[in-house]
């Protein structure tokens, strides 16, 4: 199964996967967390990762935009390619990624600071030339707060509910137009309703962007994404990919008999 | 229910005596508390008592003299706004520094333990030791003179320890989650530092400094080794000016045998306690600033 996702030619790549996983290996220290993880993900679409807990997701996706290098013990080997570039390679600048490659947080974490300055911030420290109040109004606008908090954008981000706050969060990404965004149960925090409206509008996002989305949350991998990966511990307690597949098939008729005893075993 | 009686059969009279520990250890510490409170109370009536009498503008605004009736503080309060003007200036910029570059920028080494800890201790060390490192380092080996520059540069060495470990408390608490959103922006360790980390910080590292620097106010023993002038009747003038500062007033009244300078020194300490309270009000009012900010 490992050879047939190797086995992707170039051609393919560069057609409509914007970034892939090639043997993607994470240590903390000397505990191998992931082990041997081939991705790719598809331009325009949702790929979510699910799986039981501490199989490694969230490590996982934060390869994809290094943020695994501010973890102390953390290692990374093997490679991530991003238009055709390996983003672990010497001459690659992490910070450069991640104005290209942005992420959302399981806990909405928006700066104690103006609605306003929030969505301003990721503009300001990548030096932004062009119309700031312009620029805030059109992220608050895609992340679909724009009418709820347009008379209140000096108030701080802290004073908006935990709903409101994670779309401000994503409307702060937005600003900085990346091209996918990673996303690490960002519902998990939230109500239904608020859950519901995040998943609108993510699937409203991917006309424009490409989304990697962790979640605990079955229906919401069945909701809103197109494909799946479904990841799993395994005896030498490293995580690893079990299958990839559109999101449909994963559900109704995986591969793997593991795939179908961990979605059943969560719906029943 | 049933277990409540089960217990009562397994532990008998037990609660009750529990209890009255309680009650005993409940007035013990209020007397802890009491002795502190009382004995300071006593202190600050009879210092009023002393002091009140003597406290006039003219106190402010006149030299020292031999004659009590006219002496005043001008020179000491000037020598002690310069001297902690200029502690500040060389303090909070070097202490924030550090901190950050503790917190946030150093490898974790044998080396950056070692500096931690002797940060550590070096808040320990008794305040006449700097006094006399001052006197070596800047009046001699720099040769800077008993000035105002000297004495500050010697508190300042005096409460970096203070402010430093102040700040690195302060950079802790700031949440780990503000550094991420921060970096998954695109910015970089510094701009993260600048916009994100300082000024959530910042309240509180001024808690610290302005602590730090109410310590300094109140430090006599430092400034005696460098400035060993207690009879001054003109203010500094520029950082090379010669210099006195109220505590080293004060203590020059109190050894006088005439019971009128006694009363002098107590106004003079009225007065510094003024300044301290003030300082400290400003601390506690940044603190519950930051409070309630992070708490919205
Ligand atoms: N900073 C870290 N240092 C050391 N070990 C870590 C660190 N972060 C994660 N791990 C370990 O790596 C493994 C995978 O963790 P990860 O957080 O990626 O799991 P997860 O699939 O996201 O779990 P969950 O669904 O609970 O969020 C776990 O065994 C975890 O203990
Ligand atoms: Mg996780």
């Amino acid at each position: 199964m490992e050879n047939e996702i190797t086995q992707v030619t170039d051609k393919e790549i560069s057609k409509n996967i914007i970034i892939s996983a090639r043997n993607l290996n994470v240590y903390y220290g000397n505990f191998r967390a992931v082990k041997d993880v081939n991705l790719d993900v598809k331009k325009n679409q949702v790929l979510s990762l699910i799986g039981p807990s501490g199989c490694g997701k969230s490590t996982v996706l934060r390869c994809f935009n290094r943020m695994n290098d501010l973890i102390l013990s953390a290692e990374v080997g093997g490679s991530i390619l991003y238009n055709g570039i390996n983003l672990y390679s010497a001459e690659v600048d992490a910070t450069e990624i991640r104005s290209s490659i942005g992420m959302v947080f399981q806990k909405p974490n928006p700066f104690p600071k103006s609605i306003y300055d929030n969505v301003a911030f990721g503009l300001r420290i990548n030096g932004y030339q062009g119309d700031m109040d312009e620029a805030v109004e059109k992220s608050l606008k895609q992340a679909a707060l724009w009418d709820e908090v347009k008379d209140r954008l000096k108030d701080s981000g802290l004073t908006l509910s935990g709903g409101q706050q994670q779309r401000l969060c994503i409307a702060r990404t937005l600003a900085i137009e990346p091209d996918i965004i990673l996303m690490d149960e960002p519902c998990s925090a939230l109500d239904p309703i608020a859950t519901l409206a995040i998943e609108e509008l993510i699937r409203e996002l991917i006309t424009k962007y490409t989304i990697i989305i962790v979640t605990h949350n079955m229906q919401q991998a069945a909701r809103v994404s197109d494909e799946t990966a479904f990841l799993m511990v395994g005896e030498d307690r490293a995580g690893y990919l079990v299958e990839t597949g559109d999101t449909q098939q994963i559900f109704t008729n995986p591969k793997e008999e593991r795939t179908e005893s961990y979605i059943t075993g969560r719906f029943s | 229910m049933s277990s409540n009686q089960a217990q009562s059969s397994l532990f008998p009279e037990n609660l009750r005596k529990r209890k009255r520990f309680g009650q005993i250890i409940y007035f013990l510490l209020l007397s802890c508390v009491l002795i502190g409170i009382v004995s300071l109370l006593i202190l600050l009536v009879r210092i009023l008592f002393d002091g009140i009498d003597w406290l006039s503008w003219h106190f402010l605004t006149n030299f020292p003299s031999r004659h009590p009736e006219i002496a005043g503080m001008k020179s000491a309060i000037f020598g002690t706004i310069w001297t902690i003007a200029l502690t500040g200036s060389f303090t909070v910029p070097i202490g924030i520094g550090a901190a950050i570059y503790l917190e946030e920028y150093s490898p974790k080494s044998w080396f950056t333990q070692i500096i931690e800890i002797n940060i550590s201790n070096l808040a320990g060390v008794p305040s006449i030791v700097y006094g006399l490192l001052g006197l070596a380092l800047f009046v001699q080996w720099m040769s800077i003179g008993r000035s105002v520059l000297a004495g500050a540069l010697t508190l300042a060495l005096l409460v970096l320890p203070i402010v430093i470990l102040a700040a690195r408390e302060a950079i802790r608490a700031v949440p780990d989650s503000y550094r991420q959103a921060s970096y998954a922006l695109g910015s970089t360790k510094w701009q993260t530092q600048k916009y994100v980390v300082l000024p959530s910080a910042m309240p509180s590292i001024l808690t610290g400094v302005i602590l730090a620097l109410s310590r300094a106010i109140g430090e006599a023993a430092p400034i005696i080794a460098i400035s060993a002038l207690v009879y001054l009747t003109f203010i500094p003038t520029n950082p090379l000016s010669r210099f006195t500062v109220m505590p080293i007033q004060i203590f020059n009244w109190v050894s006088r045998p005439q019971d009128e300078f006694r009363g002098l020194a107590a106004a003079g300490i009225i007065i510094l306690l003024l300044i301290l309270l003030g300082m400290n009000s400003f601390a506690i009012y940044l603190r519950n600033r930051y409070q309630k900010q992070s708490e919205e």
